[in-house]
């Protein structure tokens, strides 16, 4: 089976990039199958189920939805071989830009849009960063010079990753998208491959459910950030607490 | 594929891939730009350079540099969307040309693209095969990171960023890392004007450009930074737009313009055009010293329809017209 994990920011167009590529693979005869990941809630599902696409859905809910990708992805990966599929795609919206839930020796896509601001693709971080392939979506509405600037600056942060121009609407480079998957390599199951990029850190009270605010109800993991304040200023940094950093991989 | 940079100094460096400043500081290394006479093998750790050299390549790929010349684009046959063999086998366009693209919704006119910009090896559903100057591309036109075959121009395109004409320009010019800029620059912004007819300044927001005036900027853009040898447009709107020069400037950059159209003025300004039905070229058809005749015909008609819009415009009657 082929697997391929599919991430995006929220509202790119991942989901009309999947079914389109899928209609291309399903009209060769070959089976293919979703399992979406998200949040609190997702009508996608029905929306897979109308192509005729088998799919799955998980919803993170109360647990950091990176960290609920990687606790389930080898059963998916079982399901999808169990259904017999010939393609597996995860669909999984990078929520907070910190994370992605891209495999080594699993093909990784990043969907990113045109209308997202040429400072985008430095603000995603590792699930473009460390993509495969790059799928830039809504080119139809903005300008070539537009394009090309986006582009460049998709370039400028993964080099090596092949940028394809997908329309989520008419389907344009779907097609062409599709025989990347296709051509991939065979996955019989994730277990003991690795992440590409280490998930964030976690394990504070507010992961435990803690909702007030204050220095009295943080505990565990906690970082705060260096606002310069004036001496005398009321802060919650103790003289341990560690000042705020780029992550750098 | 890498670069090599040694005996260089970080100076030495910036001035020929001025983008290896902004990789620096996306690495935190930017603390090597305060020592500009250092040989930057001797100042940047190994994996950076490793790194670099890689990333300098594909930049350089990206950028055009060296990529090949493309003078023509032969498009073979494959088959209809009923399988039958397509009926023109063979259609060759060459840089300068404008051929224009005709047929109904559904017909196949985007897959036609679609092949273009893929360049088809007989790996797409109509099977066709795309050569340029003659030969089977490689893989470079597909995955690699230089330019894109293809650069389009819709009527559905709108420019979306906050910026004003000159800082947008300026944008794309260094996106391209193109040589002398501000000539470039210049230059699109005043046939941009000539185009548009109704003028627009450097400052003006692209935002708050009218629709010929976004058009115009938009033709003149990709004439002189876009790095694709073919334009692709999807008709040009008819009002506030000089439409012939706009073709002439696209054609005098050495660019291949395919034009889908069912614009009759339009479809008569092509050198020639190309019928699609049922998924498959059907036929190509020059145009006759008598259509180019009527050319004039229709420009007259044309101007007469416009002359009326304007009197609408400014309160008159259209008693007589």
């Amino acid at each position: 089976m082929r697997f391929v994990t599919v991430s995006g920011p929220p509202a790119v167009g991942k989901t009309a990039v999947i079914i389109k590529t899928l209609e291309h693979l399903q009209r060769e005869g070959r089976k293919v199958g979703v399992v979406k990941f998200d949040c609190l809630a997702t009508e996608d599902d029905a929306l897979y189920r109308k192509q005729g696409i088998a799919v799955r859905k998980g919803l993170a809910g109360a647990l950091c939805p990176d960290h609920y990708f990687v606790s389930n992805v080898e059963e998916c990966v079982q399901w999808g071989l169990a259904e017999g599929l010939d393609v597996l795609v995860s669909e999984s919206a990078g929520l907070c830009n910190r994370c992605s839930p891209h495999i080594r020796e699993v093909l990784a896509v990043c969907v990113i849009d045109n209308l997202s601001g040429t400072d985008a693709p430095r603000k995603i971080g590792p699930m473009l960063k460390a993509a495969d392939v790059v799928v830039i979506t809504k080119g139809d509405i903005v300008s070539q010079a537009e394009r090309e600037v986006f582009a460049a600056r998709v370039r400028m942060v993964n080099p090596k990753a092949a940028i394809m121009h997908v329309n989520g609407i008419t389907g344009q480079g779907s097609f062409e998208l599709g025989t990347l998957w296709r051509g991939t390599t065979e996955t019989a199951t994730v277990e003991g491959l690795r992440l590409r990029f280490s998930m964030p850190a976690a394990l504070c009270s507010y992961c435990l459910g803690e909702t007030r605010i204050g220095a009295d109800y943080q505990m565990g993991n906690v970082r705060k950030m260096d606002l310069e304040l004036p001496t005398g200023a009321k802060t919650d940094g103790g003289p341990g607490a560690a000042t705020d950093r780029e992550d750098r991989t | 594929m890498s670069v090599q940079f040694a005996g260089m100094t970080v100076e030495a460096v910036l001035g020929r891939w001025p983008f290896v400043e902004q990789f620096l500081a996306e690495r935190g290394l930017a603390g090597v730009l305060d020592e500009p006479q250092a040989d930057l093998e001797a100042v940047l750790p190994e994996q950076a350079l490793i790194d670099l050299g890689a990333f300098v390549a594909e930049m350089e790929a990206f950028l055009g540099a060296g990529s090949q010349e493309v003078r023509e684009l032969t498009i073979r046959g494959g088959r209809a969307k009923d399988g039958s063999p397509e009926p023109l086998a063979e259609l060759t366009v060459r840089v300068g040309e404008v051929i224009c693209i005709v047929g109904p919704t559904g017909s196949g006119k985007s897959r036609l693209l679609g092949d273009i910009e893929w360049v088809a090896r007989g790996d797409t559903p109509t099977g066709r095969h795309v050569l340029i100057n003659g030969e089977v591309p490689g893989d470079e036109w597909r995955f690699g990171s230089g330019p894109r075959l293809v650069a389009q121009l819709s009527q559905n395109m709108n420019f979306v960023m906050d910026l004003s004409v000159r800082e947008f320009l300026t944008l794309h010019a260094e996106s391209r890392q193109a040589s002398e800029p501000a000539e470039k620059i210049e230059r699109i912004w005043s046939w941009a004007n000539e185009l548009a007819g109704e003028p627009f300044a450097m400052d003006t927001p692209v935002t708050s450009l009218s629709g010929g005036q976004s058009r115009a900027l938009m033709i003149a853009d990709t004439a002189v930074l876009s790095a694709s040898p073919v334009v692709l447009i999807d008709e040009i709107e008819n009002a506030g737009i000089d439409r012939r020069q706009a073709l002439d400037i696209l054609v005098r950059q050495e660019k291949i313009v395919l034009m889908a159209t069912h614009d009759p003025i339009l479809a008569l300004m092509g050198d020639r055009r190309v019928v699609i039905a049922g998924g498959a070229m059907q036929k190509v058809i020059e145009p006759s010293a008598q259509e180019r005749a009527n050319l004039d015909e229709l420009k007259a008609l044309d101007a007469r329809l416009m002359e009326l819009r304007r009197r609408l415009r400014a309160g008159e009657r259209l008693d007589v017209i």
